[in-house]
């Protein structure tokens, strides 16, 4: 066979070629188990990388729009999983795989990731409790984003429904696999978008492959950025994903999660029964207090003892009076008493005494003057004389001056 | 508007102990007594006559819109 039958190739005709063939169809989007090693973080951006096994090795890119997402970092000797599409690269003639996601490979790996992944969000304040919201003490509308078959949506539709009924919006969600995580943040969104004033995450036990978009950057920071309070309930009581660590609060299962979500209605029934009974029983005393006092006020008011009150006054009244009777008798005894001395000696000085005693009194007529002095009178003036019992007119005859001390 | 189940708690509490606490007059212990017990008829029928309602979120055309839930029974 001779090369003018066949034609001639160019070097890069053929990759071309070869290219076209290998990238036709079998080799895109496939999943290739490997250990990393020869890891280059480019400054570009890009990641570069062998992927290796004990007899064989691939080379592997990584461009940095794909790398964005990667939720921890490669390190020599990780063991991984890649989805890539084969690719060749022409300047070298070389098949390289062109990786879109790397996921860590085996327990040991997956929890490597978990650390890096938990420690940065740690620090980058994910975890605060400064930026947990409070739940509502009685919420209206429960937002429920959970796998649509599976035990926890019917888990927490039983407890809800037996504590405190409320309205429940449930948002189908993929909580397994490939899609899990692009759609947990969907739901949480979604959820965010609607009236709902609290929203439980759940996924019911599994391992921790299971449960590893709980563990996604992209959905810790959904739930971090909602607006509504977040309860997770993922996998078992001992499974911490990372959004356990975001929520507002963690609740061990998802039947848990419906105890913290709601109040207890019987405990509810209870307060609002001893409430009733405080009113009850303290308006009983109330009125009870109000009757015996007014009882009180009645027994003071009452006839018997206001005529027996009436009665004291009278008495009051008697003695009074009598005091000011013998208060006036006395007085009056003490004005007759000095009456009398008085009374005395007017006696004592009245001209009608002297004439008892034989001595007269004589008055010039007409006037009636006194006559003390033989100047008084002149002859043949009338005189008149008192005495003891009676008048005397007299005629002056004659008078005389005579000196008797 | 109607006051929420919190709210009228919140109210039948400081009812209660208005009542227990204040000096008040026979009239305004007959109000609050009377505001109080019917506080706590209603409360009590919002609980009793609870019912859960579950209704599945649907996304369409970036509408939401929600459509009654039927309950699987899983035993």
């Amino acid at each position: 066979m001779f090369f003018e039958e066949k034609g001639i190739y160019t070097v890069h005709e053929f990759t071309q070629a070869i290219k076209a063939v290998l990238i036709s169809g079998n080799f895109n989007d496939v999943w290739i188990r490997g250990e990393v090693s020869n890891f280059k973080n480019h400054s570009s951006g890009h990641r570069y990388f062998t992927l290796k096994d004990k007899s064989s090795s691939v080379q592997c890119v990584m461009f940095k729009w794909y790398g964005q997402n990667l939720r921890f970092e490669l390190e020599h000797g990780m063991k991984v999983l890649i989805l890539g599409d084969l690719d060749v690269y022409e300047q070298k003639g070389q098949y390289q795989l062109k990786v879109r996601m790397i996921r860590p490979d085996g327990i040991g790996e997956l929890y490597k990731a978990y650390e890096q992944l938990k420690n940065r969000l740690e620090k980058e304040g994910l975890f605060s409790p400064l930026h947990k919201r409070p739940l509502p003490a009685f919420p209206e509308k429960i937002g429920v984003a959970t796998s649509e078959t599976g035990a926890v949506l019917h888990d927490i539709l039983t407890v809800l429904n037996r504590r405190y009924p409320v309205s429940v919006l449930f948002v189908p969600t993929i909580v397994q696999g490939e899609y899990a995580a692009q759609s947990i943040v969907h739901s949480i969104e979604l959820l965010n978008r609607t009236d709902a004033d609290l929203m439980i995450l759940g996924r019911g036990g599994g391992s921790i492959e299971d449960l590893w978009a709980f563990n996604e950057e992209i959905v810790a920071q959904a739930v971090y950025n909602s607006r509504i309070p977040v309860i997770s309930a993922i996998g078992h009581e001992t499974d911490y994903t990372i959004a356990d660590f975001v929520a507002d609060k963690r609740a061990p299962t998802p039947s848990a999660a419906a105890e913290i979500a709601v109040p207890e209605k019987n405990e509810l029934l209870g307060r609002i029964s001893m409430y009733s009974n405080r009113l009850i029983q303290h308006q009983r005393r109330y009125i009870t207090d109000r009757t015996s006092y007014v009882r009180e006020l009645k027994k003071r008011v009452d006839l018997h003892l206001f005529r027996e009150r009436l009665v004291n006054y009278m008495q009051y009244l008697d003695e009074i009076v009598q005091r000011q009777t013998q208060g006036i008798q006395r007085m009056i005894e003490i004005k007759r008493a000095m009456f009398s001395a008085h009374a005395g000696k007017l006696d004592a000085v009245s001209p009608l005494a002297t004439l008892s005693r034989g001595y007269s009194i004589a008055l010039k007529l007409p006037g009636k003057t006194l006559v003390r002095s033989v100047n008084d009178v002149e002859k043949m003036d009338e005189v008149q004389i008192i005495v003891n019992d009676g008048k005397i007119r007299c005629d002056v005859k004659d008078k005389e001056a005579c000196i008797w001390k | 508007m109607e006051m929420s189940f919190e709210e009228k708690l919140q109210e039948l509490e400081s009812i209660v102990e208005k009542l227990e606490n204040g000096q008040l007059s026979l009239d305004e212990s007959i109000d609050l007594f009377e505001k109080g017990i019917k506080l706590v008829r209603e409360c009590d029928a919002n609980l009793k006559n609870a019912r859960m309602k579950v209704e599945k979120l649907i996304e369409e055309n970036n509408e939401l819109r929600s459509e009654p839930c039927e309950l699987r029974d899983t035993g």
